[in-house]
């Protein structure tokens, strides 16, 4: 077992790269990632698993990294936004996000495309009840969603073209 | 205030043995963490008590759902997309396949998970109404052996269970006899997606020739504990589904029931609100006798 004050050394796999941090076993990952290995796509905004303005993906999966201790990050593939950034899904989303105006003052934008990059790993071929569920987890005080689903299931059709 | 990390210390046992092996050796000592969607929003709000914690995320022994001939046995580790993902939990328990799928976002059923929903026992928990209409039992495990409890005794009062403080649930049992049963569940909450519970109903009822020949009525949000209507199950076996039964279904779910005015409803639209899923149910289960 690992020890069990203080801190600890943590190899994390994140975009790809082992990064070791140095940090307390109860430190939220979300603030591992931006404050030890400076990656700010995730935002905090609610701090309760409500908002998904930290959303990042942990072996695929979208997860809150607001709710995760960093101790139950080690093992798993973590992606952030910035490690996709040459992913096709990933250029198809931002180029529709942009002709949608699927993006406005930009805090729930790296959720957003995490949510829908899990989404459309697992269903390439959503349909708007789809995607407004896989969705649902993140909130956006701009745009009314309407944008943010056109951008969605654009990509989607961009995305299947490209195969 | 938020809370330091400093102050709490977390650790991961990796596997089973190990951690009903910590446990007995300090009960009542380390809080049990899984996917940590109740516990990390208490933490970040400094309001968890508790200073030692440990991981049981992922243990392997917690996150299997096996399918035997009388019953599906699901890990207490399992996520709501763990279930929402299996082919019989979608064909044979559509009412823990739906309480999973309305659970949150899609990040929070990534993370949570069933034997988290029981043990933060809260009266509002989406799954629970699923388990009480399956009768469910729970596994429970310690480094003391094993047992069985039934979920109906499970939960005694308000956050209060019968689980001793060196004991996990380990898996969550479902009796395979409902094939032949109608479903009905419904939640009513502020919104349909991502809110709280203001009253949730969980059903299953059978007829014979035209009669109620059993009938299970589970409800959540309306008392400290989710409850079976059992008084309300009792006036209705044996009888055929017709205007009068509604009526009397209606007031005797509506006395057994112990709604409070709180953050999210009122007792007055809880009780008008659980007649009305009562009654829903019942017609539903009557239009299926009418069928060819």
């Amino acid at each position: 077992m690992t020890a069990v004050r203080g801190k600890s050394e943590f190899a994390l796999n994140v975009n790809g790269e082992i990064r070791t941090v140095t940090a307390y076993p109860m430190e939220r990952l979300l603030d591992v990632l931006r404050t030890e290995l400076a990656l700010t796509g995730a935002k905090e905004g609610c701090g309760e698993g409500e908002c998904g303005a930290c959303a990042i993906l942990m072996d695929g999966e979208i997860v809150d990294s607001c709710l995760i201790p960093v101790l139950q990050a080690t093992g798993a593939r973590i992606f952030t936004v910035e490690g996709l950034s040459g992913d096709k899904k990933l250029r198809a989303l931002q180029e529709a996000f942009l002709e949608h105006g699927g993006a406005q003052c930009g805090i729930c934008t790296p959720g957003m495309i995490l949510a829908a990059v899990s989404l459309l790993n697992k269903n390439p071929q959503p349909s708007m009840d789809d995607i407004r569920e896989g969705l649902s987890g993140n909130l956006c005080r701009c745009t009314g969603y309407t944008q943010i689903f056109e951008a969605v299931a654009e990509a989607a059709r961009r995305s299947s073209a490209l195969i | 205030m938020r809370s330091d990390p400093a102050d709490y210390q977390l650790v991961a046992p990796g596997s089973l043995s190990a951690a009903l092996a910590l446990m007995a050796r300090e009960s009542q000592r380390w809080l049990p963490i899984a996917g940590g969607t109740d516990v990390m929003v208490q933490y970040a709000a400094g309001k968890l008590p508790a200073r030692k914690l440990m991981s049981i995320w992922n243990l392997p022994e917690l996150r299997n759902i096996e399918v035997s001939q009388n019953e599906i046995r699901v890990g207490a580790g399992c996520t709501y997309t763990d279930l929402r993902r299996h082919q019989d939990i979608a064909t044979e328990l559509p009412l823990l396949a739906s309480a999973a799928s309305w659970t949150g976002g899609i990040a929070n059923q990534n993370r949570g998970t069933i034997g988290g929903n029981i043990v933060n026992a809260s009266p509002a928990a989406d799954s629970l109404p699923a388990l009480l209409a399956y009768d469910a039992e729970l596994l429970l495990v310690s480094v003391r052996g094993e047992r069985r409890v039934r979920y109906r005794n499970f939960h005694t009062a308000y956050k209060k269970m019968e689980l001793a403080p060196d004991e996990l649930i380990r898996a969550v049992c479902i009796p395979r006899q409902f094939s032949e049963y109608v479903s009905y569940t419904r939640k009513v909450g502020t919104r349909n997606a991502q809110a709280i519970a203001k009253v949730s109903v969980a059903a299953l009822g059978r007829l014979e020739d035209g009669a109620v020949a059993d009938v299970r009525i589970a409800i959540g949000s309306v008392a400290p504990v989710p409850l079976r209507l059992a008084e309300a199950e009792r006036i209705l076996i044996g009888q055929r589904i017709e205007p009068a039964l509604l009526v009397l279904a209606r007031k005797t779910a509506a006395a057994e029931i112990l709604p409070i005015d709180d953050i999210r409803s009122t007792a007055r639209y809880r009780s008008a609100v659980a007649s009305n899923l009562v009654a829903e149910f019942l017609e539903t289960l009557g239009a299926s006798g009418r069928r060819p």
